[in-house]
């Protein structure tokens, strides 16, 4: 299977498909280019201007904000918050990657209100941000926990010496970023999916009662599942500090 | 008419992404039941709404979970069509 999944196949008018834009070959293995990698480079060229705006605001900070320098502290104070308010002593070193998975998973579930397919509607994408989690998730408990413990943690219901928990223990393990992933990715392409047969198969009835469908699907829902991700990063993150405090 | 294999395996497909989404009662069940008990809870200290909404959305979203991976195989089986080889 060279194409990306979900690409082969589309519908007449319903289209909610990934599609193919450019095949590079690279290494003998077809690469395609797709809609997603457009669509993520116009949600990263979105963020960074907006990163360079508030970075020139705060640049030359005045002592009563104006209104875009208001707006930029107002995020930025949320965001620390929320990081703050769920890791506690530990927010520091990771408030920055909270903030900007959250950035960048709210502007891509919200860029299906114009007109891009969402890039976190494609399993690449968010398997990528699990992929992080899980990473981060490892390389904290190994720096902060010793082997006795973690091994101790493995086999938990059980006593240490007898390890018949666990596979399943690692199964569990696994299964993080995957059930993170997938969670983030089936809820986009489930509003993704339900907006195209709307359009493709309402056509003809589909003037303005869609925004009400949009507002839910791309506004409300998105926001719910980035808070959704973010925390659940943190919490597993939290986690794998152990229990010192 | 006759019907092809392939024609079998299309319809047992559709019907099997109908019973997937049977998935999707547990979800509505538990996410209402997760509602309700945050409804009761802000009645009772109505000062730790804030607190109370998060958590409940939180193990609401968790809960939906297996609910979309009944989506997922519909989806699969439709439109990915892993069945026809």
């Amino acid at each position: 299977m060279n194409e990306a999944i979900l690409m082969s196949a589309s519908g007449a008018d319903i289209d909610f498909m990934i599609h193919g834009l450019y095949k590079l070959n690279i290494f003998g293995q077809d690469v395609w280019i797709t809609t997603s990698h457009v669509c993520i480079v116009v949600v990263m060229l979105v963020l960074l201007v907006f990163a360079f705006a508030a970075n020139r605001a705060l640049a030359h900070a005045k002592e009563v904000p104006g209104t875009f320098q208001n707006l930029v502290e107002l995020v930025v104070e949320l965001l620390d918050g929320i990081v703050e308010s769920n890791m506690g002593s530990h927010a520091k070193p990771f408030a920055n990657y909270i903030c900007t998975i959250f950035a960048f998973i709210l502007f891509s579930n919200i860029s299906g209100l114009f007109g891009l397919r969402p890039p976190t509607a494609d399993y690449g994408t968010t398997f990528a941000l699990g992929i992080i989690t899980f990473v981060l998730i490892h390389v904290t408990k190994w720096k902060n926990q010793s082997f006795k413990t973690i091994w101790t943690d493995m086999c938990s219901p059980l006593p240490p010496w007898f390890p018949l928990w666990l596979p399943i223990n690692l199964i569990s393990e696994v299964a993080v970023p995957i059930s993170l992933s997938l969670r983030l990715f089936a809820n986009v392409l489930s509003g993704t999916v339900m907006m195209a047969l709307v359009y493709g198969l309402l056509a003809k009835i589909a003037y303005v009662w869609p925004a009400l469908l949009h507002a839910y699907f791309d506004i409300f829902s998105g926001a719910i599942q980035t808070y959704v991700f973010c925390m659940l990063t943190m919490t597993y993150i939290k986690q794998s500090f152990g229990d010192e405090e | 008419m006759s019907i092809s294999g392939e024609d079998l395996i299309l319809a047992c497909s559709a019907i099997g992404a109908g019973l997937a989404v049977i998935a999707g009662i547990g979800p509505g069940i538990g996410q209402g039941i997760a509602a309700g008990y945050g409804a009761s809870a802000v009645g009772r200290n109505p000062g730790a709404q804030g607190k109370i909404m998060s958590t409940m959305l939180l193990g609401q979203a968790v809960a939906e979970t297996t609910g979309l991976y009944g989506l997922l195989v519909a989806m699969l089986l439709l439109f990915v069509k892993p069945l026809l080889g």
